[in-house]
């Protein structure tokens, strides 16, 4: 999807203003948002794509104009209310109307004392199309639907590093396609691939480039 | 609400407003029984206390002072992070990148927030911002410059944008200086940004030995 979260190479936004000593939370909503983003995923169960797919799909004008705990707030009421989680008028009365639905799994006191990250790789249906050191080519992809493949970096000539293994391919996820693994790859390119011939030759950028975003240079 | 930069933030009043949203909203999903309260406030603490770049900051110092645990470290981030005990477990797919003389090695995530929370904590605001997803794969010297990190000029640059589940953390170089130092003496030198690329680990004059 071509939106305002697709960043890399924009102009106009500005220096970076590191934050010395800053808080893990600017507020105490902010950590109540995350905490309930990961209870709320996990018992209604869906994937870290349909999350950034819904943020994606957010007005970019309110995408831009929100901190990062409102825009999770805002795309995690988006999702509940498209599950049938809560309803609208829930929302508006700040309290439950009716009984909740049933859901298979509740985030538990054992979740939290396990945390870390999911696991993302999947047994391989195929060959590795590519090796460390060919060349590839990204395609010039421009779905409706999330991709994990940036702008700046299609169309481009790049060189595969190494394989990363196969994963869930996030942009079937993401659509509720399933998770119809793919082959990712690290695919360095210099800055003057990506940027033109007036960028600093010191300079090289890589992606995480799933199989589908790759042919032979 | 407490001290902010001015940029990708909520104004004065909005943060009543967002207060009132988000309780109203965590009680809904309790009362529906998605969710526990107790529960909740044990994610924050968390990421409050628990989980931060001081565990990555141990793994740089053990790497530093260790040859053998370097060597699994790049070859295996996860496996050799998780054989070490830390307090919490690390996900699959974690990856340490090593800078040299030769090479200084950068991360982000131009599309979104990608960061290696589990040994660095929660990613700070600047890391989630415009500014720096949009010129750190661009602009990487200019960026740095606005953390007050100049390099060599022989010194190639890496940026390693997360598009993926990978996650990336920086074994910065080792001070000079430290020679004979043990890891926890080590470990102090570890800055988070050094972990992410954007600030280099502090000299050892900075460190109370």
């Amino acid at each position: 999807m071509n939106s305002v979260h697709d960043m890399g190479g924009m102009d106009g936004f500005g220096p970076v203003r590191p934050e010395p000593n800053e808080p893990p939370f600017h507020a105490q909503w902010e950590g109540r948002v995350l905490a309930l983003q990961r209870a709320m995923g996990y018992a209604g169960g869906w994937t870290i794509d349909q999350s950034r797919a819904s943020l994606e799909a957010m007005d970019p004008i309110v995408y831009l104009s929100s901190s990062y705990y409102k825009k999770w707030l805002i795309a995690l009421e988006h999702r509940i209310r498209a599950r049938g989680l809560v309803d609208a008028d829930e929302l508006a009365a700040g309290r439950s109307l009716r009984a909740g639905k049933k859901l298979d799994r509740k985030y538990s006191l054992t979740n939290v004392a396990a945390m870390k990250r999911g696991e993302f790789a999947r047994p391989a249906t195929a060959e590795p199309r590519f090796a460390p050191g060919d060349r590839v080519r990204t395609r010039n992809l421009n779905p409706h639907t999330h991709t994990r493949l940036p702008r700046y970096a299609r169309d481009k000539s790049g060189t595969v590093e190494a394989i990363r293994g196969c994963h869930v391919y996030p942009d079937s996820a993401a659509i509720g396609a399933g998770e119809n693994p793919q082959w990712l790859y690290t695919v360095a390119f210099p800055a003057r691939e990506l940027w033109g011939d007036d960028a600093d030759p010191s300079i090289t950028i890589s992606i995480e480039a799933f199989e589908p975003y790759l042919k032979p240079a | 609400m407490t001290a902010h930069p001015d940029h990708d933030h909520d104004q004065g009043s909005e943060l009543g407003e967002m207060q009132l949203r988000v309780r109203a909203l965590e009680t809904i999903l309790t009362e529906k029984g998605y969710v526990e309260p107790a529960v909740l406030d044990r994610i924050v603490e968390a990421f409050e206390t628990r989980i931060g770049p001081r565990i990555g900051g141990r793994i740089v110092a053990r790497a530093w002072s260790d040859p053998e645990f370097k060597r699994r470290l790049l070859e295996d981030a996860t496996a050799a992070v998780n054989s070490e005990g830390h307090s919490s477990p690390v996900g699959s797919h974690l990856i340490a990148v090593e800078n040299t003389p030769d090479v200084h090695n950068m991360v982000v995530c131009t599309l979104c927030s990608c960061y290696p929370w589990e040994v660095l904590g929660l990613p700070p605001v600047w890391y989630k911002s415009a500014p720096y997803r949009s010129r750190a794969v661009r602009d990487p010297k200019g960026v740095l410059a606005e953390f007050g990190v100049t390099l060599p000029p022989e010194t190639a640059i890496r940026v390693w944008d997360s598009t993926a589940e990978t996650r990336f953390m920086v074994l910065p170089m080792r001070p000079d200086g430290t020679g004979g130092w043990s890891a926890e003496q080590l470990a102090v030198l570890v800055t988070r940004d050094s972990m992410v690329g954007t600030g280099l680990a502090l000299p050892a004059s900075e460190a109370v030995r």
